[in-house]
């Protein structure tokens, strides 16, 4: 046992060698000299579902491959649908495009303009994608995708097969794009920007370069109603939306019941339905309640559904369950599809 | 009386009831003098405060009231109904990825209420069973193990006070000002007392690699399976393992059940609903240290692992989005903080940052810590710049916009610490502004 990192006493050294001693024995047997050796010994073999992490050598690359042609088919029933069929869409991140602007005038930032490293994506989309359903994708299929969003930026040709071996030799065009960030990789590195602390007539000119543009304002809401209406100092736009913000001698302000709109907003539904028009990921509610309104039993079908998710009323892609949200929001929500009218105001 | 009002010199007594109506009525009056009143007279009664105020007995005094156990999970006032997590319309487009912002104008000291510490979630909030929840250490150590919370719980704790910032606080302000209010430019930054086991300790059980081991990659049990990769020196150090967060258990929203903190190291690298740590001898550059969180630079390149957040501060009060509503004593009050340690001293402007004096930091003053600081102040009804500037154990001076702007543009959406400037107009009104 290492003892010398332990300044107070024997006493809790004699405690711990009783307590750990079952433990220690197979951790001596392991060959390693814990002070406390609580935890589970396991081995890497163990663990091997939740490491999968992929470095930019390469390590942790799993066996399998797939090609730019695979990619294709896999990227439309399962990502183009949020991403675009060119990887074009800018409703999330835009996969692809700009490839070589980042230094120019107009950079394009997008996934394949800043990529330095194919591990990466291949290690992102096998992590957390697709982001309704993430880590569901086989490793072939993983391989398959990252070949084909290379293939949107015209990275690499159509004839593409990746494998653990040859995905870490391909040289990204953005490869010499990153830097470390030396500076503030440590509390005592070297920092970029040295300010003057000056104290009386400093070099600044009072002059405004910049406001909030007339165009956000109100952006935010009524700033009256963000923070307590007493004090001296009170939040407000103006003077006036303090004063009928206190009407009432400083009333609260009630946090009314979400409309069903707001709750499908707040519940992350409206990521994957419309409400009226056509389907995004999932049908749009219209869609939903054509097809149960007249069903005796509609109502606890969806209401299941929402709990516990599934796929193939609609198509392959899975409804994820939503049962984070309470009980009594998933029943409205229900509720309101059901009745929504068709031509339902979109919010 | 309107002379002294004028002047600036009377200090008001706190009133004894919530300044309603009558006092809103009274500030406009002696604000404006009389010129406004005949168009304001329209709108409510008339004031009140130049006579002495008559009390009645509120309805509260003359009843009995809910008993003990009304709320076993006690709640703020309802009068405090408009303190709350906001969310920047337009940032986002999914909720699941998203990030609501603390009420930095509303609250005192330096401790976040947890309820009201701000989210950044990837993926959506996982639900985690406490007794299903592991977590991994293993890469070049000597035997991988695996904890559950009992063991994690029963390892020696420590209890530190320590800021979370986002990496990307104040992004929306690099080209221009953009938000109106603290909360929506400052506030993806809380402080808490966090509870945990020192990751120098776990480390050391698993016997890791000391000559090969220079990095350890994070990884969360979210469905982002967060991943980012932290200096050893920075694990050694102060970083921790915490499953509390000021005296209860992490939130949900704060990684229940167990999250990483590198305290000073901006937001993302502490690593929510932490599940596994693995050593290694290289960064993994992983999509939320290039595709993401990279400070983009003027030459079009990206700097990465940008760790450190710098010293810098801001005040909350008087701040953008409020309105000063009587002239003469107000105290200036703000927060300063920095990831390379202690703030020794903060400076306030009300010039535009011409002319400074040195603010009172409030005790306790801790390391990687918000500190609160507060200065005295007439206003004389006449434009002022309100500033602050921090300044840390190391020597850095947090620096002005043109200053950051000069080195690292104006695109990189990350680490902006620059000055923050609120223009106080003649009418009271608080708004965000940049000066040159
Ligand atoms: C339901 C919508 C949705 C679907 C389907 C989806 N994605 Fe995504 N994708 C997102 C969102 C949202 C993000 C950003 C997540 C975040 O903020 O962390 C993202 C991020 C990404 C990124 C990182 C982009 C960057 O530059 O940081 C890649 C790569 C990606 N997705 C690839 C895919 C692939 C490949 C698929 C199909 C297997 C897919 N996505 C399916 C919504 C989706
Ligand atoms: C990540 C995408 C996604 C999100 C978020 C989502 N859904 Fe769905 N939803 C789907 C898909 C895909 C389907 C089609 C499933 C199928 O084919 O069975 C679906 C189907 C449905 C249906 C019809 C079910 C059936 O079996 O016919 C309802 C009702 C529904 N969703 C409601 C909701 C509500 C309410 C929310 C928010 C609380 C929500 N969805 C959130 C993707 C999503």
């Amino acid at each position: 046992m290492s003892r010398s990192a332990d300044p107070r006493g024997a006493m809790r050294r004699i405690a711990l060698l009783v307590v750990t001693s079952a433990v220690a024995t197979a951790a001596l047997a392991a060959g390693t000299s814990p002070r406390f050796g609580f935890g589970k010994p396991v081995s890497e073999a163990d663990l091997a579902a939740w490491d999968i992490d992929v470095r930019p050598d390469g390590k942790g690359l799993p066996e399998g491959s797939g090609s730019v042609m695979d990619g294709e088919a896999i990227y439309e029933a399962k990502c183009a649908s949020c991403h675009g069929s060119f990887g074009e869409s800018n409703e999330y991140h835009v996969l692809a495009g700009g490839v070589g602007s980042l230094q120019s005038a107009h950079p394009e930032r997008t996934t394949g303009s800043k990529l330095n490293h194919a591990t990466t994506l291949f290690d992102y989309i096998h992590r957390a994608m697709p982001y309704n359903a993430p880590q569901s994708l086989t490793d072939d299929e993983v391989y398959a995708l990252t070949a084909y969003v290379l293939y949107l930026n015209d990275i690499v040709g159509d004839d593409l097969v990746l494998d653990r071996e040859s995905l870490p030799t391909l040289v990204m065009p953005n490869a010499d794009g990153f830097y470390p960030g030396v500076g503030f990789m440590s509390v005592d590195g070297e920092p970029d920007v040295k300010a003057p602390a000056c104290m009386k007539n400093c070099p600044m000119t009072g002059k405004e370069i910049s406001s909030l543009p007339e165009s956000v304002r109100g952006a935010h809401g009524n700033l009256a109603l963000q923070s307590r209406p007493i004090g001296y100092i009170r939040q407000g736009e103006s003077m006036a939306e303090v004063q009928a913000a206190a009407a009432g001698g400083g009333a609260p302000v009630a946090v009314a019941e979400l409309a069903p709109e707001a709750l499908a907003e707040q519940g992350g539904c409206l990521a994957c339905h419309a409400v009226v028009g056509s389907r995004k990921l999932g049908p749009s509610f219209n869609e939903v309640r054509e097809r149960y309104q007249a069903e005796a039993g509609a109502r606890a079908m969806l209401l299941a559904k929402l709990e516990a998710g599934g796929a193939g009323n609609w198509g392959e892609m899975p409804m994820p369950s939503v049962s984070y949200l309470p009980a009594t929001d998933r029943e409205r929500l229900v509720d309101w599809i059901l009745s929504t009218p068709a031509t339902g105001a979109t919010p | 009386m309107k002379d002294s009002l004028l002047t600036g010199t009377r200090i008001r007594p706190a009133p004894e009831n919530h300044l309603g109506e009558d006092v809103i009525q009274e500030a406009r009056r002696r604000f404006m003098g009389g010129a406004l009143m005949a168009g304001a007279a329209a709108m409510a009664a008339p004031a009140v405060a130049a006579s002495a105020e008559s009390l009645d007995i509120p309805e509260w005094t003359r009843q009995l009231g809910p008993g003990v156990g009304t709320h076993p999970y006690g709640m703020p006032s309802r009068y405090e109904a408009n303190v709350q997590r906001r969310e920047s319309p337009g940032l986002t487009r999914t909720k699941q990825s998203s990030v609501s912002f603390t009420p930095l104008q509303s609250l005192f000291g330096i401790v976040t209420p947890s309820g009201l510490h701000f989210e950044r979630y990837h993926a959506g909030l996982p639900d985690i069973d406490p007794a299903e929840h592991r977590l991994a250490i293993h890469g070049l150590v000597e035997q991988p193990r695996l904890y559950t919370m009992d063991d994690l719980l029963r390892l020696p704790s420590e209890s530190r006070f320590h800021f979370v910032e986002c990496g990307a606080n104040t992004a929306m302000e690099w080209g221009n000002s953009a938000v109106p209010t603290v909360q929506y430019t400052h506030g993806m930054l809380s402080c808490s007392e966090y509870t945990g086991v020192p990751l120098k300790l776990l480390l050391e059980e698993s016997g890791y690699d000391r000559k090969l081991g220079k990095y350890l990659l994070a990884e969360g049990s979210d469905g982002a399976a967060l991943t980012r990769t932290i200096g050893i020196d920075a694990a050694l150090d102060d970083a921790m393992v915490v499953y509390a967060q000021n005296g209860e258990m992490l939130r949900p929203e704060q990684g229940y059940p167990l999250r990483l903190l590198v305290p000073g190291v901006q937001g993302i690298s502490q690593v929510k609903w932490l599940r596994r740590l693995e050593v290694g001898d290289m960064p993994w550059n992983t999509r939320e240290e290039s595709l993401q969180y990279a400070d983009f630079m003027p030459d079009g390149r990206y700097r990465q692992y940008t760790w450190i957040q710098e010293a810098k501060s801001v005040i909350t009060t008087p701040s953008g989005g409020q309105v000063i509503m009587d002239k003469g004593y107000h105290q200036i009050t703000g927060l300063a903080w920095s990831g390379r340690g202690r703030i020794t001293r903060v400076d306030v402007s009300t010039d535009g940052g011409r002319n400074w004096r040195e603010a009172t930091l409030q005790a306790p003053v801790m390391s990687k810590c918000l500190t609160r600081f507060r200065c005295d102040w007439n206003w004389d009804g006449g434009p002022a710049l309100l500033q602050s500037r921090a300044i840390d154990e190391t020597g850095y001076v947090q620096p002005q916009m043109k200053q950051l702007r000069e080195v690292r543009g104006t695109r990189s959406i990350y680490h902006n610490n620059a000055i923050q400037t609120w223009k106080v107009a003649e009418d009271g009104v608080v708004t965000n502004v940049q000066v040159s």
